[in-house]
Formats: C-alpha cells, sequence, structure tokens
C-alpha cells in the first residue's frame, strides 16, 4: 500500500495540509466552520479511507503515530501496542493485518518531521467527536481539549498535587 | 536513595508489596486463578496456598477474556480476610466511567495495589461474541488512576472528598514486535505513573537481557520494579497451546524440546524445573526487582518453585494484615491467613 512505503513523503503532504489549512483559516472562520465541514467532510473521508483506512474519530493523530491510524486498531490503542501482537507483527484480532504499531514504529524512523511524536502521551478519546471532521477539529482547538481533570504528562512536576492530599495514611 | 542508588519517593510506602520492592529485597507475586463460582471459600483456598510465599496475590480481570469471578471483588474478598492482592484492571470490558468507580470501590476495600492492563481482545475468550469496550488504553488508565490518587479529582475534575492510595502498576511484554520499541513503551508508562512492572511469561532469558539492557539505557529500572513473568509449563501440549493461542506468549523451541526430551509422566516435573532456573537466571540481571508467577492451573505448584528457586520465607509476613479487624459477618468460613 502506498502509504506503508514512504512514510517520509506523507508527513511532508501532511504538513503542507496543516499550513494551508491554517493559511485559510480566517476565512473558514469567516464562513462558518459548520457550513466549512459540510464541503471539507466528504473530500476528507475519501481521502483518508483510502489512504489509511480512517475511523473517523475526529480527533487526527496520523503524524504522531507513524501515518498509521491507531483507529484501526481493533484495540484503538493511541499509545502504542499490546502485548498480544503475534511475533510476525502481525494483529492479535487480526491475523492478516498487520499490528499498526509495528507499522507506526517501522514509518516513524523514516520519519524526520513528526517520527519522534511516537513517544507523546495521547490522552483519551473525547467520542463526541466522532463523525465530525478532524481538520475543522484542529482549527477550533476542540480536538486539543483534554477532560478538565486530565492533568497533561509534561505539566505534571509542575503541577503538584497539594501535599496533605498525599499525606495523612 | 538506598543501596540502589534508586530514587526513593518521599510517601509512605501505601502496601506491602510496595514495601518489600523499597526495602531491596527479591520480591514474589502470584496470579489467582479466579473462580467459576459464587462461593467465596473458592477464592480462600486459592489464596491460602499463595499467600504464604509471595507479598502480592494478583486478582486477574477476566484473563484471555474468560469469564470469571470479576477480579474486584475476589480483591474484596481478599483484602477481608487480611491477603495483600494486586488489582488488576482492563480496559476490554468497562469504560472510563464503570473503571474510576471500581478503583474508587477497590480503594475503600482495602485494595493497594492496581495493575493496569491492556486486557487481550475478546475474540480469544469464550464469548466472543461479546462487544469489546477500550475506551481508554492501558497507559491513559494508568495515568486517570495516578490523577485520582494524587490530585484528589475524577478524569472530569470532580473533587473526591478521599483521594485512593494507590500503589501503581502496568504489564509490558519484552517478547513481542516491535522489539526495539517495546523499551520506549515502557518509559511511557513509567511516565504516566507506573511504579512497578509485571512483564508477559519469560521463557527466553537471552532475549530478556537484550530488554533489560535497553531499559536501564532509558535508566527506567531506577523508576520502577521490574518484576519478570514466569510459570511452569505443564507438558509439552500445553506448551504448545499456550504458543498457538494465548496472545503474546512466546516460547522457544528449544524449551519444548527440552520438554519433549523427557517422558510424558515427567514433563511437569521439568516444566517446573525449567521455571525455577529462568527465575534464578533473571535474578541475576541488573535491574530485576522480583517474579511474577503464573501457575495457570497449578497454583500447587507455586509454593514449591518459590522455597526450591530459594525465595523464601517472605518478607514483613508478621505485620497486622490491614483489615483484618472489619472481618464482615458473611466471611464466616474465613481461613487464618
Amino acid at each position: 500500500m502506498f502509504s506503508f512505503n514512504c512514510p517520509a513523503l506523507l508527513e511532508r503532504a501532511y504538513q503542507l495540509a496543516e499550513r494551508t489549512a491554517w493559511a485559510l483559516h480566517p476565512w473558514i472562520a469567516r464562513i462558518g466552520y459548520r457550513r466549512v465541514e459540510r464541503v471539507i467532510k466528504p473530500v476528507e473521508d475519501f481521502a483518508k479511507e483510502r489512504l489509511f483506512g480512517c475511523r473517523h474519530c475526529g480527533q487526527c493523530i496520523l503524524h504522531s503515530t507513524g501515518m498509521s491510524c491507531p483507529m484501526e486498531c481493533p484495540k484503538n490503542l493511541r499509545n502504542g501496542p499490546c502485548g498480544g501482537v503475534r511475533a510476525d507483527g502481525h494483529c492479535e484480532v487480526k491475523p492478516a493485518m498487520r499490528c499498526v504499531w509495528v507499522v507506526a514504529y517501522e514509518n516513524s524512523l523514516q520519519m524526520p518531521i513528526y517520527g519522534h511524536e511516537m513517544h507523546q502521551i495521547q490522552p483519551p478519546v473525547n467520542r463526541q467527536l466522532e463523525d465530525t471532521s478532524a481538520w475543522i477539529n484542529m482549527l477550533t482547538g476542540v480536538d486539543k481539549r483534554t477532560p478538565a481533570g486530565w492533568i497533561p504528562i509534561e505539566r505534571i512536576e509542575e503541577a503538584q498535587p497539594p501535599s496533605e492530599s498525599i499525606k495523612g495514611h | 536513595m538506598n543501596q540502589s542508588g534508586r530514587h526513593q519517593p518521599k510517601h509512605e510506602p501505601r502496601s506491602r508489596l510496595e514495601r518489600v520492592l523499597r526495602s531491596g529485597r527479591f520480591a514474589v507475586t502470584a496470579e489467582l486463578n479466579p473462580p467459576d463460582s459464587a462461593d467465596p471459600q473458592e477464592v480462600y483456598d486459592a489464596a491460602l496456598v499463595l499467600s504464604s510465599v509471595c507479598d502480592g496475590i494478583n486478582a486477574v480481570d477476566a484473563s484471555g477474556a474468560n469469564c470469571h469471578m470479576s477480579s474486584v471483588a475476589i480483591c474484596a474478598l481478599l483484602t477481608r480476610a487480611g491477603y495483600e492482592p494486586v488489582y488488576q484492571v482492563s480496559c476490554r470490558d468497562r469504560n472510563r466511567i464503570a473503571i474510576q468507580g471500581d478503583l474508587l470501590g477497590a480503594a475503600a476495600m482495602g485494595v493497594r495495589n492496581v495493575l493496569c492492563i491492556t486486557g487481550d481482545d475478546v475474540t480469544v475468550g469464550d464469548q466472543p461474541e461479546a462487544k469489546r469496550v477500550f475506551d481508554l488504553d492501558s497507559i491513559q488508565l494508568l495515568h486517570t488512576a495516578r490523577i485520582m490518587r494524587d490530585f484528589g479529582v475524577f478524569l472530569s475534575g470532580r473533587k473526591l472528598t478521599q483521594p485512593p492510595q494507590f500503589f501503581l502498576g502496568a504489564v509490558e511484554n519484552p517478547f513481542a514486535p516491535p522489539l526495539d520499541w517495546r523499551p520506549h513503551r515502557l518509559a511511557k508508562k513509567v511516565a504516566a505513573g507506573a511504579e512497578f512492572i509485571q512483564t508477559q511469561y519469560c521463557f527466553d532469558v537471552s532475549r530478556f537481557r537484550t530488554f533489560m539492557q535497553r531499559v536501564r539505557d532509558l535508566g527506567l529500572h531506577e523508576k520502577c520494579y521490574i518484576l519478570v513473568g514466569v510459570g511452569p509449563l505443564r507438558s509439552v501440549g500445553a506448551a504448545e497451546f499456550m504458543r498457538a493461542r494465548v496472545p503474546g506468549v512466546y516460547i522457544p523451541d528449544a524449551v519444548i524440546e527440552r520438554l519433549k526430551g523427557v517422558p510424558k509422566s515427567q514433563q511437569r516435573v521439568e516444566g517446573k524445573r525449567i521455571c525455577i532456573e529462568i527465575i534464578q537466571q533473571v535474578r541475576e540481571i541488573e535491574g530485576v526487582a522480583g517474579v511474577h508467577i503464573m501457575a495457570y492451573r497449578q497454583e500447587e505448584l507455586v509454593a514449591e518453585i518459590v522455597e526450591e528457586a530459594g525465595l523464601l520465607p517472605r518478607p514483613f509476613r508478621n505485620d497486622a494484615p490491614p483489615l483484618a479487624h472489619r472481618r464482615h459477618r458473611s466471611a464466616r468460613h474465613l481461613p487464618n491467613p
């Protein structure tokens, strides 16, 4: 499959698309996100389904997962492979399919721009965004919104808990 | 800092298992085979065999996606009797709402050790028609449990009046692809709050050594306690079944050949011997803090393995059981732990 052979090209394409989206953002905002979504969504679905087997989670992290869609994983794992990967690198659940994380890891090694993002910890999926446009969600920032109690790992050190909550036991 | 140069956290040990590990002693945990029964006595019978030879008893969460008594209920029975359970929470069957509720409930019942796992897929179990959940993944689950503990809130941000006190664990499979990325996945788990790790079955010590080398290169052995999964193979047939049907179990040909080299009646003993040898070999590897024994349908072997591997007596056995004084009336037939 095309996507599995040239991850470096794909990440370039992603970067270009992202920059274009941000460049068009003021216009999109003026026209109205929902109105633009109606036009963009079918195009986005068509392309992503064919290239990546998109599952329409509405919060695309493809570039952080080696251009291999984590929602294709039957367990929807967004932070790395489960322990059930077969010795030949195929999926525990679907033996005919290569594990999306084996592919992701291989691809990430050939991705100079986003390859390192494999190490980031991805927050829980917002199931309310299913079947909405990931591009529009990126522009509105709704795809980055995490549950109020989810303290990002990067901030866990500085966001020290009140000491009394730990003691007293 | 203790002798090993490991950074010691400021808080008091939250569980006996944590205490054993922090003291630098080689820890032993074992898996309790969950009953297909509504009789608590079956849990106590299984626990009785294990309790004197290990520091923590893992209550599995429908392992292999087969339906059994739930892990939270097993933990409740165990804490009631003063045993030290390790509460396994898998992402397969419950969404984030159920999981957080169960974590609080488990803490209320005296559970201190929590093991966060992805879980085998429903298709390998006895009810493959079931809906798989996987709302969170194991790393998100770990981080959620840590937030509840350290920040006293649910994922929603709503406050807990009393946060749970957990010693948090995760699993890793050093033997499944992508092998090169496994240590990095472990790093993610440590970043998400894992304080101890129990690995998948280790039957290939040299591959495990390579994994540990990478783990040490990343400095992870100083940030978490690694317990190596081991277990006795009952026979050639059992080994081949596990290799073919249990997801993520890697058994090299050499092990199978060795079992084949002895008569069928001797294979059980040989399987036990292999297990003991593996324990002795992994014990020598820098950064290994203990072993986790999974003796599926052979619990009676665990005591022999621990004894013959020279891991007795277990430390801190005389500690007062945490909830022994709160025995419930319905737990009449409790054994003496």
